[in-house]
């Protein structure tokens, strides 16, 4: 597959081949590097990194099916994602299974589904596995950064419930948390970050996004404000630099998902030198 | 609702199953306004799960009727806060604007630096306070206790226990207590709940010195029937 946003490096064309499509894609990096990351910053408080990262997994029948039968295959990976989410969330509430089990199992499964479905489509396959950022419309565009704005506001506004029913369920249930609900909401929030952060890094790396970011905050951020917010900045940056990279120089690569990880991976060393820097000079 | 206001709970015939395991059978007794109640029993034997019943927190048969107007605040045995990047003023703070200075003096610490610590770095005796403020918090009338010294040293027991009586006069609330020093059931509680399943004893706490009483709560479990809660 061919990349058609590498800038040619003569002056006089690099103004007129940025297209809109590139700075769409930049734009929908930043906002869906936020919530990926503000998002996270709760998953990696409560352990439950590996299941953000297994969750996306999740998605791929629903991509499979939407690119099958013709329809945005994100709306089928985000009603595959909530659907899952749903019945691990059942699950687990009755059985008292772990989610890492729970999504574990849901996410095997879903993978076989979909390769089952994607067939001898290998480029389709590919596409939904890293990432297709090339096909972001305006409307696209929009509608990503819309879904990544509510899903941040709405998680601002259990952030506090969520964090303490982490500290302690009954502690939160005696302040009239219903935290069973709380968890469900965020579990349907967790899907629709996921599933538009698809669009940028695959179904492979949207882990990376929610993880990364998240723990590289953690280790330098000295209370909870500070970390959900480098969280979220984290997420952004490696979201714009990897895709405005990978725009930018190619790297042979038809899609920005490894170079997103690569940003976030110096992010994280960054935050390890600074970490140790401060433990040596205190 | 309470059939008489001198009452702060009654509690009537009260089953908990818990995956298919009764671990509560037909408890019944009831909790004075302004008492403290030492809840007792050996380990398994029902104590949190009473407690987390109180709260409304798992399935029940019976009757669990709360005085009107009931504010409960909770302490936890267990709180998961070693990993969590949060500093002691915003676990205070969080919901709600609070003085968080004064609820610094309420539970006894004078050292206001630590509003920026870590809730992960402060120490066993510390970390209680602060969860019995974060309890007082909401100004409640009634206050459960899950072992309010778990992860304290000896020494700093009895100061915690001593400042939860003070409070409790100040503040006029009731107290649900889980602990297993007999020296503070004796020392600071009004009435002795014994469970293992069943109530094994039920009476003042001034009981338990006798060893006749330590049988009944340590020995073979003999469930005691008690007449309607007119226990004093």
């Amino acid at each position: 597959m061919a990349n058609p946003y590498v800038l040619k490096q003569s002056k006089e064309n690099r103004i007129n081949i940025i297209d809109l499509t590139i700075i769409y894609s930049l734009v929908v990096a930043v906002f869906v590097g936020i919530a990926a990351g503000y998002l996270g910053s709760l998953m990696v408080l409560e352990k439950m990194a590996l299941v953000g990262d297994a969750l996306s997994h999740v998605a791929l029948p629903g991509l499979a099916i939407g690119i099958t039968l013709n329809f945005n295959p994100y709306i089928g990976a985000f009603a595959f994602l909530f659907i899952s989410a749903v019945i691990i969330w059942h699950i687990q509430r009755t059985t008292k299974i772990s989610f890492e089990a729970l999504v574990g199992a849901m996410f095997t499964l879903a993978l076989a589904i979909g390769i089952l479905l994607y067939g001898d489509d290998l480029d389709a396959l590919e596409a939904a596995l890293f990432g297709d950022i090339s096909q972001v419309s305006l409307i696209g565009a929009t509608a990503a950064i819309a879904i990544s704005i509510t899903a941040i506001l709405l998680t601002k506004l259990i952030y506090n419930r969520l964090v303490l029913a982490m500290i302690s369920e009954d502690l939160a249930v005696s302040k009239g948390i219903k935290v069973a609900q709380t968890n469900l909401l965020y579990l349907c929030l967790v899907s629709v970050v996921v599933a538009v952060g698809i669009q940028i890094v695959g179904t492979l790396l949207v882990g990376f996004l929610v993880i990364v970011p998240a723990i590289a905050a953690k280790i330098i951020s000295a209370n909870m404000a500070k970390y959900a917010v480098l969280s979220s900045i984290f997420g952004a940056v490696a979201a714009f630099f990897g895709v405005l990279l990978w725009s930018t120089f190619g790297f042979n690569l038809p899609f920005p998902g490894p170079i997103v990880v690569f940003v976030g991976i110096i992010i994280f060393v960054i935050s390890l030198v600074i970490n140790w820097i401060y433990k040596l000079t205190t | 609702m309470a059939e008489n206001d001198q009452y702060s709970l009654k509690v009537t015939g009260l089953n908990v199953t818990l995956q298919n395991q009764i671990i509560l059978s037909n408890l019944s007794f009831n909790v004075k306004k302004g008492a403290t109640l030492a809840i007792l029993g050996p380990n398994g034997a029902g104590k949190s799960v009473l407690l987390r019943t109180l709260l409304n927190r798992l399935p029940y048969t019976g009757k669990v009727e709360w005085i009107e107007k009931t504010r409960i605040g909770y302490v936890p045995q267990n709180v998961s806060v070693s990993d969590m990047p949060m500093t002691v003023k915003e676990f205070l703070s969080m919901g709600k604007d609070t003085d968080v200075i004064e609820l610094l003096k309420l539970v006894r610490i004078t050292d206001e630096n630590i509003l920026n610590k870590r809730l992960g770095v402060i120490s066993g005796g510390q970390l209680r306070r602060i969860l019995i403020a974060w309890a007082l918090n909401d100004n409640p009338n009634v206050l459960l206790l899950d072992e309010p010294t778990t992860g304290v040293d000896i020494d700093g027991e009895e100061p915690i226990y001593r400042m939860l009586n003070e409070l409790k006069k100040a503040r006029e609330m009731t107290i649900f207590l889980i602990t297993h020093d007999i020296h503070i059931v004796q020392k600071y509680t009004d009435t002795l709940l014994a469970i293992n399943k069943c109530i094994t004893f039920y009476g003042p706490s001034t009981e338990i010195a006798k060893s006749t009483t330590q049988k009944l709560i340590y020995g073979e479990p003999v469930c005691v029937k008690t007449i309607k809660g007119e226990q004093d």
